[in-house]
This record gives structure tokens, C-alpha cells and sequence, in this order.
């Protein structure tokens, strides 16, 4: 599913952001839309009143549009795009009709981990982007049920956070929001009581934690202190009844230890309500540093089973996310969930006949070109 | 600008100053098992200590990880955690937070039956000697309700409490009015035989959403000789007792006890064996205690622990036996030290706490007034011996109940931490500190850990346990973990065809 495309931009300055429409709405609707201009379709009358004109076509106006687009067969009534008048991309960042919905804050991070599959960059989008999900957020509607906030990491946006939230607190108080971060900045106890005085009523920050010891974590994630501030910010968390979610990405530095690292988990997190184990994306950095990373799952199914019996038979919540049936063992299949995003979704040929395809989560599309060498017809 | 990627030299501890944070050790079937102030434990190679003592564990090396990890030592390349470990440690006392939470109502002394063991009843029908007055009871709800805890539990008891039914009737009357007036949760469970139990006093423990608590010693040969009776029907009694009392009160509104004779000790397979016939999950192997009637009698009914643990290990593998077979019964002084072993969290198992339960955690207000630290304290004083008597709820608040000279020189040796015998035990997170067990057995509430009878089953239980925990055969663990969480057991794996 495409969620980008450009076309040729004239007379939108900056950026502009809008819900799209292909109908001719009553002028006193139009504040909040894009109108748009599909292939093949009629030509609106006049568009006055519009935030600005996306057309597949050629579309003269003297008002903001982009035209001739690439593509335009994946917009639908309802979405909410951003249109780039520097380039002319034209990204859709809100598509109601899906299940997975997130909300990119930044690109900046304060770690660097080697299996990244959002590589963060060193420049400041902070003011740009939190004006961008200022609008974006209140376009979104219908509501969505859950909402992801991602990046980069989001507690670098400072206060701007606190604002974002506070946001969706008032005008999306029924979706539940999911954070990904690494969790460092909340070992700083007045961060963290500052986040919870915020007082979303339903959100839980996803931190991943790669080891049980501070050397092989900090490694993994490319930051000298960052498991002492990632183990400290977990338990500031839960001081302040902020809820967390453990993730940990497998791969061949982190299955060695994973029983470890789950006991560890168990004694000193046993308050985190939930611990995600995930296959490796190849995509971002995981392509540059995969001599060091790839395992093949098939291999490693019996470290994967111990982990994940050990942390189900005491009661916590664990789910093994980006793996494919048939290349776990049965016992498992009961913790696997379908993880990946519509847009990232992928099924390969051997997929096609397969008789569990139905239940199984499938791959990421990037993995075409890196995935187990066990994948097979169920 | 493109970021660059660092070496794992770059991250790996080269420690100036590596340090030991507390923790004790023990030899264990040929491996050294270590445990931190937290209960946690790690199996470790023999002479793992010494090499740590002499710094010669590298730094780089799988098990200097382990060691890290399990905060048994730390260094100065990384933060020690210290919070968490004190979470931890917390998290493992909460126990003592909030005040007692147990308040066991003698409600009279008297009682049909005459068993051997028993420390205090009284065969008289006389009403109004051995009983509770409304006055004391009004006291003891008081001062019940005095403890910080926000939730109490209130436990009638005996003699046999059915006996005096008007006196449950107006305790649990004035303990529902007066715990609403103080806003304070109220749980109610009475311990009883069941013997004297009418439909009506069934329907009203119903009402009230009482608990009941009963005692089961086995089959009916051996019930019937440890617990003697007019008609020698405790057994038959019993048993009515309990089915009525199921239908009536809740299915799962009743428990059994059992109490270990001399007699029991060659029939721990059928004492089990009759709790599952009666459908119980739970069986909760005891010794008798070493108190009151018990040793006055001790030729009929007393034993050695160590033929105790014959016993008990006789009976945890016949157990283990029917869990695997699908059948969901726990031994519950086992969970409970699985419990502390295995899991981030205390128990509030009153005879395994440091500082010691008694007082902190349970209160006995006897039907004349008295105050004990325990049901084993009023126990003594049945046989004259008043060293736990805390004072009395016509003259005492709880102030000058935890200030009084009997409850200062029991708190005074009720830490494990800091017993001669224990200070260096590497189980001391695990067990207790248990005063009037060894003033009772010994003549020495800090009592003499080598010749205590306390000891020997712990020491003999916990190592029992963690036999267990190290072979790690999945099935075992398995049935452990549902006691543990209540859970039922984990399916049967399958059978490769």
C-alpha cells in the first residue's frame, strides 16, 4: 500500500495539510479539505474556499495545488495528506479505514541502535513536525481506536510532547495511545511526574530492553548509560503509574542472554504489563550491521519457546511479533500476533497456497531481499 | 551527517573498582547457589565465591554478568541500581507494611471433642465460664479496628466457636457496624469441626459471607483416632460437615486442615489420598506444634522432624504424582516457600516472616480479655507460661500492646537478619525468625539454630524445593507455577507420533 507519492506544486508555501474529498462540498464544509481531482474524474467548478487542489491530472488554478501527480489511485475520501510545496510529495498520514495509525514526531534519537529501522537524523524537525500533528490531530476522524506515537524519540520533543498529548487527551479521549521509546529520558524523576501529571487516561510507552547488563545493551543500542537510564526510567514509570510494554528485537546478539534477560525482566520489571519479542526488520540499519545481527529464527525457536514459557507460565503477557508460522514451532503459535502495518505487509509466493495464512502475521515487505531460509507451505 | 557505529569494546565494563553488595551462599549438590537480599539466586560453579572475593571473575565473562545482573555485585562502569534493588527488597516486605491484618477471636474455650494435640479446649458444658462477654468482644473489635490496615481479617475460633453461635452472631453484628463506621474492609472466617454445624447456622455463615475453616487429618481410621469424640463420629461428622457446609456457605467457601500425629506418619499417601476424594486442592502438610496439650502428650503424639520430613517428602512426591496425573493439588507450605523463592513478591504465611508476623501480623484476643502475639502465645499460657501475653482489651490500647515489655523482648530477636545461625544463612530471605517457637521449644526466644526444630524443616524443605528448581524438568515446574498463580495446570505436551 503506497503512502507517498509527488506531483508538481505551485502556491503552497511550506507544507499544507488537509482531508481530501472528490466531492463538491458546500462552500461553509470546505475549511478543513483538500480537494481532490482523480484520475479520469470531472472537473470541480470552482474550488475557492479549499485548503488546496490535489489533481492527477493537469489542473491550472491560481489557488495551492499539486498536479500531474504519480499517482493517485490510493487516496480515498477521508484521508488526511500533507502536501510539500519545496518538493511536491504528497504523504498521507491519517487513512481512517485502517487498523494501524501512528503519529511521527521526530526523526532525532539520543541512541543509535545497529538493527534501527528508522534511522534518526541529526537536524531539528521538532518545530516543524509538532506544528504538522498539531493539524494532523485534529483532522483525525473518525477517531481512531489506537494511536501510535513514534519516531526518532518523542521524549526529545520537550514540552511539545506534553502538548501533543494533552491534545489528543481533549480531542481523542477514547484512543488509546501507544508511545515507542527508549525509555532513557525517564529516568529523570520530574520528567516523568511532569508526564504523568498530563493525565492521559489510557497510554502505554513500548521500551525495548536488549540485555540484562548494561555492556551488551549499551552496545546494541550504540549509548554508553542507557540500560542504567532505560531500567531506572521503567521503574520511574511505574512509580508514577505511567503503564510500559517491553519490547525486544531478536537477533544474534540478544538470543544468547534472552532467558537471562527474561528472568531479569521477571525480578526487577515484573510490573510492565506486557513483553513483545520481535523478528529482526531488514530495513534502515539492520542491512549495514547484518553480519552481526542475523540469526536465522528457525534457529533459534528453542531459546524463543524458553523465553516465552517461562514468562507465560508466571502469569505475564507475551507476544512474539514479525515471525511467520511455519517457521515457528506449534507450542508457539498462540503467542504470535499479526504485527505488521497493512502498508508494510507482505506474503511471499510459498505463502500463497499455504493453509495458515489466514492466522499468520506474514513478513515486512522489506524482507524479500533477508528472510529465514525455512519459510515453507503450510 | 552519518552517524558511525562503535565496537562492543567500546560498551564492555573494564571495571577500576568492582564492589559486593550483600548476598549469602551455600554448597549445594556439588554447585555453590548464591542469593541476594532480594531472595533472587543464581547456581553458580563451586569456588564461584572465593574466585569473586579474590577478584578473579572477569569482567567480560558470561557468569560477571550473571553476577551483575542478579545484583550481587556491581562497579564503577555503570549505574549499581540501587532503587531497584530496594524496590525489590520492599516489594519482598510489603508484608509489614499497613499493620496486622489477622484477628483470631477466641469466641469460647469449650469444645466436644478431645483431641490429643489440642492445646487448650475445655469439656464443659457450663456456658459463661469459658466464653467471650459482649463487653471483651466490643473491646477486642475496637482495638481491631485500631490497626493502620486498611483491610482486616476477622477469625473465630475455639474451643469450638458453633458452640457459642449467639456469641458469633453478636461479633459479627458489631464488627460489620463497626467497620463500615471506620470505613475499613472486613473478611470473616471461623474455624470449626463442623460437628455441632445445623443447616441454620450454615445458612447464616451464607448471609454473612463468612469463610469456613475446618480440620480433615485423614482417612477415617486415623481422623477418628487423632480427633476423639462422644460417639467417635468426628470423621463422619466431618465429612457431613463439609459437604453441607459447600452447598450451603459455597463450594468454594470451605477449607480443610490437617494436623501431623505419630499416627499419621506411615499414611501420608492416604491423607492425600482422602483430601482429593473429597475434592480439596490444597493440602497443607503440618507438623503438630510444639505447644500447649501437644507436649504434655508428646509420647502419644509427638515425633522428630526429621521423621516429619520423611513424611513430607513422602507426601510432595505423591502429590506431585496426582498433579501430573491432572488432578490440581497444591501443598501449600511448599507454595508458599516457592513463593518467596521464586517470585518478586513476600507471603503473609505468619511463621515465615522476618521481623517475625506475630503481633505485626496477627493478634489473639482470648475470650477472658487477654491479648496474645499468636495463637501458639495463648497456647503457652494455657500452660502457665505468660511470656506472650501482650495484655489485656479492658486495659490496654495498641500502643501499650506493641510497647509492653512481652512485645519489645519478642521483636527484640524476631529479625532473622541479625540470629546467630541465620545471619549467614543463605536462605535467610526465605525463612522467618520464630520466637515463641524456640522459647517454647528451647527456653530461648534467639533460641540455638543447630538443635531447632524450625530450622531443621526449613533448611530440609528449601533445599528439598530447590532440588527441584535446578533439575528443572519442565512438567514439575510447570505444576509449581499453577500453584503459584493460581492457574490451572499446564496442558500435557504432545507426543511426537
Amino acid at each position: 500500500m503506497r503512502l507517498t507519492t509527488s506531483g508538481s506544486a505551485r502556491n503552497i508555501g511550506d507544507a499544507i495539510i488537509g482531508r481530501l474529498t472528490t466531492q463538491d462540498l458546500p462552500r461553509d464544509l470546505r475549511r478543513d479539505h483538500v480537494r481532490l481531482v482523480p484520475k479520469g474524474g470531472p472537473l470541480p467548478g470552482e474550488v475557492a474556499g479549499y485548503r488546496a487542489v490535489l489533481s492527477h491530472n493537469d489542473f491550472p488554478t491560481d489557488a495551492p495545488v499539486i498536479d500531474r501527480l504519480r499517482e493517485s489511485d490510493h487516496f480515498r475520501d477521508g484521508d488526511v495528506v500533507v502536501l510539500e510545496g519545496a518538493n511536491g510529495f504528497v504523504r498521507s498520514l491519517y487513512r481512517p479505514y485502517e487498523q494501524h495509525h501512528s503519529l511521527f514526531v521526530t526523526e532525532r534519537c539520543s541512541s543509535n541502535c545497529l538493527m534501527c529501522s528508522q534511522p534518526p537524523k541529526d537536524k531539528d524537525d521538532v518545530e516543524m513536525l509538532t506544528r504538522r500533528n498539531q493539524e494532523l490531530i485534529r483532522l483525525m476522524s473518525p477517531a481512531p481506536e489506537y494511536l501510535t506515537i513514534t519516531g526518532g524519540e518523542p521524549t526529545l520533543l520537550g514540552d511539545h510532547l506534553f502538548g501533543l498529548i494533552e491534545q489528543l487527551r481533549t480531542s481523542l479521549p477514547d484512543t488509546e495511545l501507544h508511545m515507542l521509546t527508549n525509555g532513557r529520558t525517564f529516568a529523570w524523576p520530574d520528567y516523568t511526574r511532569q508526564f504523568a501529571a498530563v493525565g492521559h487516561p489510557n497510554i502505554c510507552l513500548g521500551i525495548p530492553l536488549y540485555s540484562d547488563n548494561a555492556g551488551d545493551h549499551d552496545y546494541i543500542v550504540q549509548a554508553v548509560g542507557a540500560f542504567d537510564q532505560t531500567v531506572a526510567g521503567l521503574h520511574q514509570a511505574a512509580r508514577n503509574g505511567i503503564r510500559t510494554e517491553i519490547r525486544v528485537v531478536l537477533h544474534a546478539l540478544t538470543i544468547p542472554r534472552l532467558t537471562r534477560l527474561v528472568e531479569y525482566i521477571y525480578r526487577n520489571l515484573s510490573f510492565v504489563e506486557h513483553v513483545a519479542l520481535m523478528g529482526l526488520e531488514y530495513i534502515g540499519y539492520t542491512p549495514r550491521n547484518i553480519d552481526a545481527l542475523w540469526l536465522d529464527p528457525f534457529d533459534y525457536q528453542q531459546e524463543l519457546e524458553k523465553a516465552v514459557e517461562y514468562l507465560a507460565m508466571r502469569n505475564m503477557t507475551v507476544s512474539i511479533y514479525n515471525h511467520q508460522l511455519c517457521v515457528m514451532k506449534p507450542s508457539l503459535w498462540p503467542f504470535a500476533r499479526k504485527s505488521i502495518s497493512d502498508w508494510k505487509n507482505l506474503y511471499l509466493p510459498e505463502c500463497e497456497r499455504c493453509s495458515a495464512l489466514e492466522d499468520c502475521g506474514g513478513l515486512f515487505k522489506w524482507a524479500v531481499k533477508k528472510h529465514s531460509a525455512h519459510i515453507h507451505t503450510l | 551527517m552519518a552517524r558511525s557505529f562503535y565496537p562492543l569494546e567500546k560498551f564492555a565494563p573494564h571495571p577500576q573498582h568492582v564492589s559486593l553488595l550483600p548476598f549469602q551462599f551455600t554448597r549445594l549438590n556439588g554447585e555453590e547457589l548464591l542469593v541476594n537480599e532480594a531472595g533472587e539466586f543464581l547456581f553458580a560453579p563451586d569456588g564461584t565465591v572465593r574466585a569473586l572475593a579474590e577478584g578473579r571473575v572477569g569482567a567480560t565473562s558470561e557468569l560477571y554478568k550473571d553476577l551483575k545482573a542478579k545484583h550481587i555485585l556491581y562497579d564503577d562502569t555503570s549505574s549499581p541500581l540501587l532503587d531497584v534493588l530496594a524496590t525489590k527488597i520492599r516489594t519482598k516486605c510489603d508484608h509489614i507494611n499497613g499493620g496486622t491484618k489477622l484477628h483470631i477471636f477466641v469466641v469460647t474455650l469449650r469444645c466436644e471433642h478431645s483431641c490429643h494435640y489440642c492445646q487448650v479446649s475445655r469439656q464443659t458444658a457450663t456456658k459463661g465460664e469459658f466464653d467471650m462477654s459482649h463487653e471483651t468482644a466490643d473491646r477486642a473489635i475496637s482495638l481491631m479496628f485500631d490497626s493502620p490496615s486498611p483491610h482486616v481479617t476477622l477469625e473465630l475460633q475455639g474451643g469450638e466457636p458453633l458452640l457459642a453461635f449467639d456469641m458469633i452472631q453478636y461479633i459479627i453484628a458489631r464488627a460489620k457496624e463497626q467497620a463500615a463506621i471506620r470505613d475499613k474492609g472486613l473478611s470473616i472466617v471461623v474455624t470449626t469441626n463442623l460437628a455441632c454445624a445445623t443447616d441454620e447456622m450454615l445458612g447464616y455463615l451464607r448471609d454473612e459471607q463468612v469463610k469456613v475453616s475446618t480440620s480433615l487429618d485423614g482417612p477415617a481410621f486415623l481422623h477418628n483416632t487423632n480427633r476423639p469424640r462422644p460417639g467417635n463420629d468426628s470423621y463422619e461428622r466431618a465429612i457431613d460437615g463439609i459437604e453441607r457446609a459447600r452447598a450451603i456457605v459455597g463450594y468454594n467457601n470451605v477449607a480443610a486442615l490437617m494436623t501431623t500425629t505419630s499416627a499419621s506418619l506411615d499414611h501420608v499417601e492416604a491423607i492425600i489420598d482422602e483430601y482429593v476424594r473429597r475434592d480439596f486442592h490444597a493440602i497443607f502438610l503440618r507438623p503438630i506444634s510444639p505447644y500447649g496439650f501437644a507436649i504434655k502428650t508428646k509420647g502419644r503424639t509427638g515425633y522428630e522432624m526429621e521423621r516429619f520430613l520423611e513424611f513430607y517428602k513422602q507426601g510432595l512426591a505423591h502429590i506431585l504424582n496426582i498433579n501430573r496425573s491432572g488432578y490440581r493439588l497444591a501443598e501449600v507450605y511448599s507454595q508458599i516457600l516457592l513463593q518467596k523463592i521464586l517470585t518478586p513478591n513476600g507471603t503473609g504465611y505468619v511463621d515465615l516472616q522476618s521481623p517475625a508476623g506475630e503481633a505485626w501480623n496477627v493478634l489473639v484476643y482470648n475470650y477472658n480479655g487477654d491479648v496474645f502475639a499468636s495463637d501458639e502465645s495463648r497456647m503457652l499460657a494455657e500452660m502457665q507460661d505468660w511470656t506472650f501475653r501482650l495484655g489485656n482489651v479492658h486495659k490496654d490500647s495498641r500502643r501499650s500492646l506493641f510497647t509492653s515489655e512481652a512485645a519489645l523482648s519478642m521483636f527484640e530477636a524476631s529479625c532473622n537478619q541479625s540470629l546467630a545461625g541465620c545471619s549467614d544463612c543463605a536462605f535467610q530471605s526465605y525463612c522467618g525468625a520464630d520466637p515463641i517457637y524456640h522459647h517454647a521449644t528451647q527456653g530461648d526466644m534467639y533460641g540455638h539454630r543447630p538443635t531447632s526444630g524450625f530450622c531443621t524443616r526449613n533448611m530440609a524443605v528449601i533445599k528439598h524445593l530447590f532440588s527441584f528448581i535446578r533439575e528443572d524438568d519442565p512438567e514439575t515446574m510447570g505444576i509449581f507455577w499453577s500453584w503459584l498463580t493460581n492457574s490451572p495446570l499446564p496442558a500435557k505436551r504432545a507426543v511426537c507420533a
